[in-house]
């Protein structure tokens, strides 16, 4: 009887590989963590989209205050969706925001603000993807966590819906603060 | 069969056309050196669009994958190696987009299982096999043997 049993390994293996390869299939393979996370926000000098004579680099991220930084372009439907939760996480919450205008035109970003509102303390001017590759953006909206010492501590890809503010922003804005 | 041979030529002839018309999203760079040519053939196959569920970027029109191109060219004009190129795409976009991991502490587990699964099956059958040689079959009960003989007698009767 227990070699019996014994015939009915195999079967148990295979259900057991296929019930952990079954949940794969609901993994969304975008929400990977970047590459970039724990480590330094990378090194760039580039223009601010509200004048070309400002230029900004590293240093924005490490006079010890955490920052959410935004990646967003006039041309991309899900960052004005986002913008209001954006705003109110600048104005309620308290959190310093910096926005990167991606692959973007000067004039058209700086209309976006005007129509969608503006979070951001100031916003990294980057239409060739120089600041964008370094961070390893492949779509627009992504935002990034970086704390006072200019390491970077979250990755969110994509849209970020008013719950996901209250889940995910917000209890990780605490954590790093 | 004269249906299929029939059917073949055109068939063959629309996967041609899918072929061409996909190869104009991409664009078209000049070597003066053919050893890096290939280099930049190689490393365009073996890296992931990070966009493109499965798609690799020489064979995308996603924006990155562009960008990508641009950089991997740049980089093999500096003079920069393949292994330094992976890298430096791997630091931005994460391992994802090598379709071939690299060994190392995290990966060990994806490329020792299947060889580890093989050796496991290995012992597995060597066990078997030697149980299986030194067990003899049980002798027959009196009854069984009577029984036997029976139908033994009965075939040479027949």
């Amino acid at each position: 009887m227990k070699r019996r049993l014994l015939l009915l390994l195999p079967l148990i293996g295979f259900l057991a590989l296929s019930l952990f390869l079954y949940q794969g299939l609901s993994l969304n393979p975008f929400h990977r963590e970047s590459a970039l996370m724990a480590r330094d926000f990378p090194a760039f000098d580039l223009a601010t989209l509200e004048s070309p004579e400002r230029r900004v680099d590293r240093s924005l991220f490490t006079n010890g205050e955490l920052t959410l930084v935004n990646v967003w372009g006039e041309w991309c439907p899900e960052c004005k969706r986002e913008m209001p939760q954006l705003l109110d996480l600048a104005h309620r919450h308290d959190v310093r925001m910096v926005g990167i205008s991606w692959k973007d035109t000067r004039e058209k970003g700086l209309g976006f603000l005007e129509e969608f509102g503006n979070p951001f303390e100031v916003n990294i001017f980057d239409p060739d993807n120089e600041l964008g590759f370094e961070l390893g953006v492949f779509g627009a909206p992504e935002t990034f966590l970086v704390d006072g010492g200019g390491v970077i501590r979250y990755h969110h890809v994509g849209y970020i819906s008013p719950g996901e503010v209250r889940e995910k922003i917000l209890p990780e804005v605490q954590k790093w603060r | 069969m004269a249906l299929i041979r029939l059917l073949l030529p055109v068939l063959l002839l629309s996967l041609l056309a899918v072929g061409t018309v996909h190869a104009g999203a991409v664009e078209v760079r000049e070597f003066d050196d053919p050893v890096m040519e290939q280099r930049y053939r190689s490393l365009t196959a073996s890296m992931r669009c990070p966009t493109c569920e499965n798609q690799a970027i020489n064979d995308s029109d996603a924006p990155v994958s562009g960008d990508m191109r641009d950089r991997i060219y740049l980089l093999l004009q500096e003079g920069v190696s393949d292994i330094e190129i992976r890298d430096h795409m791997v630091q931005r976009f994460g391992d994802y987009v090598l379709y071939n991991p690299r060994l190392e502490g995290r990966t060990f587990l994806l490329w020792g299982l299947p060889a580890g699964l093989v050796v496991l099956a290995a012992i597995l059958v060597v066990l078997i096999v030697r149980s299986r040689r030194n067990a003899s079959a049980a002798a027959l009960s009196a009854e069984e043997r009577s029984r036997l003989q029976a139908l033994i007698n009965r075939e040479r009767t027949e």
